[in-house]
């Protein structure tokens, strides 16, 4: 069977530095969304997308992805109508933890006021697939809907499993990302505990001083089509998801498999996947935590992977912009990614100063850089790159991302 | 009941209703809740700041028959003790 082909028709996200196209825009200028040792979207007011009754039946996690989803939609052309019949149409969402905010107020209440006074919207709002039960009914979407948890790679096993119902005929497009609201006094504290977060309050990934990830906040989310469809209804196509690639680690609840043999083994799939060869990789969208653990296991991966090749490919961090958006991270990399590709530029991993023995990848510290298509394997006009994700429990997920330049 | 008493309830369950989302102008008494766009899970919020107030329970059977915004101040006053 003839696997159909997956493009991107819309993107929209919420991020601590504005939109998708604005957080593009900002990190390759150097700027950086991270106040306070923080990435919260602090210009996000959920009512300048949503009705006050619907801002109020979804936490904040959810707001953030409806307002991407609107984005999204937007974006694709989809504003004045679904362009395909609502069966086929799906909503792939995930999350890292869900409606935190939600449960750690009604568990103030439980314990001040007492059982009988716990919110009858506690469960809608906390639940961790509200977020696409609610895109799924804002915008009448029919087809299969549900979402996918796998900690900081939730979002982009979220895509590619998206990217599979489309290939195998299950939905002809899927509204697909994810999203995180997880700033909260519960989440920082039990973060903390874990030694994962950063005393000093700054990403660096890739640098010899990083101390841990800086959390953030928001959302992305993408309209995947099949390729056929997309094109007889004359969309603009942003980018094609080439490749997936999905595999555990089985190594440790929290801490990544010091080689990097489960991330370089979801690397292989997707270049597999694409049928492409680590030589056709233009650039490496990084999980990039800035956690001593991540960087040093993600960079051994890299060049297990790519060969030789590792050190000609330019790799950064989103997470040195922005912070580490959990659920979200997946998603909003993805599209930057595709977006990047689009304007042919390598944006930077911002604060990298000083580096690491043995990681020695080109991080693109300092300044973004222009990308050239190398065109090999026949691949002339097209830039390739892969967008990497990882998650506590041991989740590996690469996405395969080509576009046309 | 005190016309004082019935004008309160009232107050307080359009204020309530008014919180969840309709103007405050669009609740009037025989204004639908369908199209006031007022769920179950809005009548479950509204009865349990019923409780807190007054002391009266309203259970989902209650709230089965109720389609006006009449209909739910009169099922509140028939509880009250």
């Amino acid at each position: 069977m003839t696997r159909r082909r997956v493009v991107i028709t819309g993107v929209g996200a919420v991020t601590p530095l504005g939109g998708a196209r604005d957080l593009v825009q900002r990190w390759v200028a150097g700027e950086s969304g991270i106040r306070d040792g923080e990435g919260a979207c602090l210009e996000f007011e959920p009512t300048d997308t949503m009705t006050p009754k619907e801002a109020r039946r979804a936490d904040r996690f959810t707001q953030l992805g409806i307002a991407a989803s609107d984005a999204a939609l937007q974006d694709a052309g989809w504003a004045d109508g679904l362009p395909y019949d609502p069966d086929r149409i799906g909503c792939v969402i995930g999350t890292g933890i869900g409606g935190l905010a939600t449960i750690e107020e009604q568990h103030d209440t439980l314990r001040d006021r007492g059982p009988n006074r716990v919110s009858p919207l506690t469960v809608p709002l906390m639940m961790g697939n509200a977020l696409p039960g609610q895109v799924s009914m804002r915008h009448g979407l029919l087809g299969p809907t549900f979402g996918v948890v796998s900690a900081c790679a939730a979002g982009a096993n979220s895509i590619g499993t998206a990217m599979r119902l489309i290939q195998y005929g299950d939905a002809d497009a899927v509204v697909t990302g994810g999203g995180e609201a997880a700033l909260t006094p519960l989440s920082r504290a039990a973060f903390g505990s874990l030694d994962a977060l950063s005393e000093s309050g700054i990403s660096r990934p890739f640098d010899r001083r990083r101390d841990g990830f800086v959390m953030g906040e928001g959302a992305g989310v993408l309209v995947l089509e099949d390729r056929e469809r997309a094109e007889a209804r004359g969309a603009e196509i942003l980018g094609e998801l080439l490749g997936y690639g999905a595999t555990a680690d089985a190594h440790h609840l929290t801490a990544p498999e010091p080689q990097g043999r489960g991330a370089t083994k979801a690397i292989q799939q997707a270049l597999l996947d694409a049928e492409l060869l680590p030589e056709d990789v233009d650039y490496v969208n990084a999980h990039g935590t800035s956690t001593p653990l991540n960087d040093r296991a993600e960079t051994f991966a890299i060049k297990a992977a790519l060969g030789e090749h590792a050190a000609n490919v330019p790799v950064s961090s989103t997470k040195s912009a922005i912070g580490h958006l959990l659920g979200a991270a997946g998603a909003v990399e993805a599209i930057v990614t595709v977006l990047a590709l689009r304007e042919s530029v390598a944006p930077p991993t911002l604060g990298l100063e000083e580096p690491e023995e043995d990681l020695d990848l080109d991080y693109v510290p300092g300044a973004a850089r222009e990308l050239v298509s190398r065109g090999s394997n026949g691949h002339a006009g097209r830039l390739v790159a892969l967008s990497n994700a990882f998650g506590f429990g041991g989740h590996n997920a690469v996405l395969c991302l080509g576009v046309r330049t | 009941m005190s016309t004082a008493t019935r004008d309160a309830v009232s107050r307080k369950i359009v204020e309530t209703l008014a919180s969840f989302g309709p103007a405050i102008d669009d609740l009037r008494p025989e204004a639908t809740l369908e199209e006031l766009d007022i769920d179950s899970l809005d009548i479950a919020e509204l009865a349990q700041v019923v409780e807190d107030e007054y002391g009266v329970e309203i259970s989902g059977d209650d709230a089965a028959g109720v389609t006006t915004v009449g209909d739910t101040i009169d099922l509140v006053l028939a509880k009250l003790p």
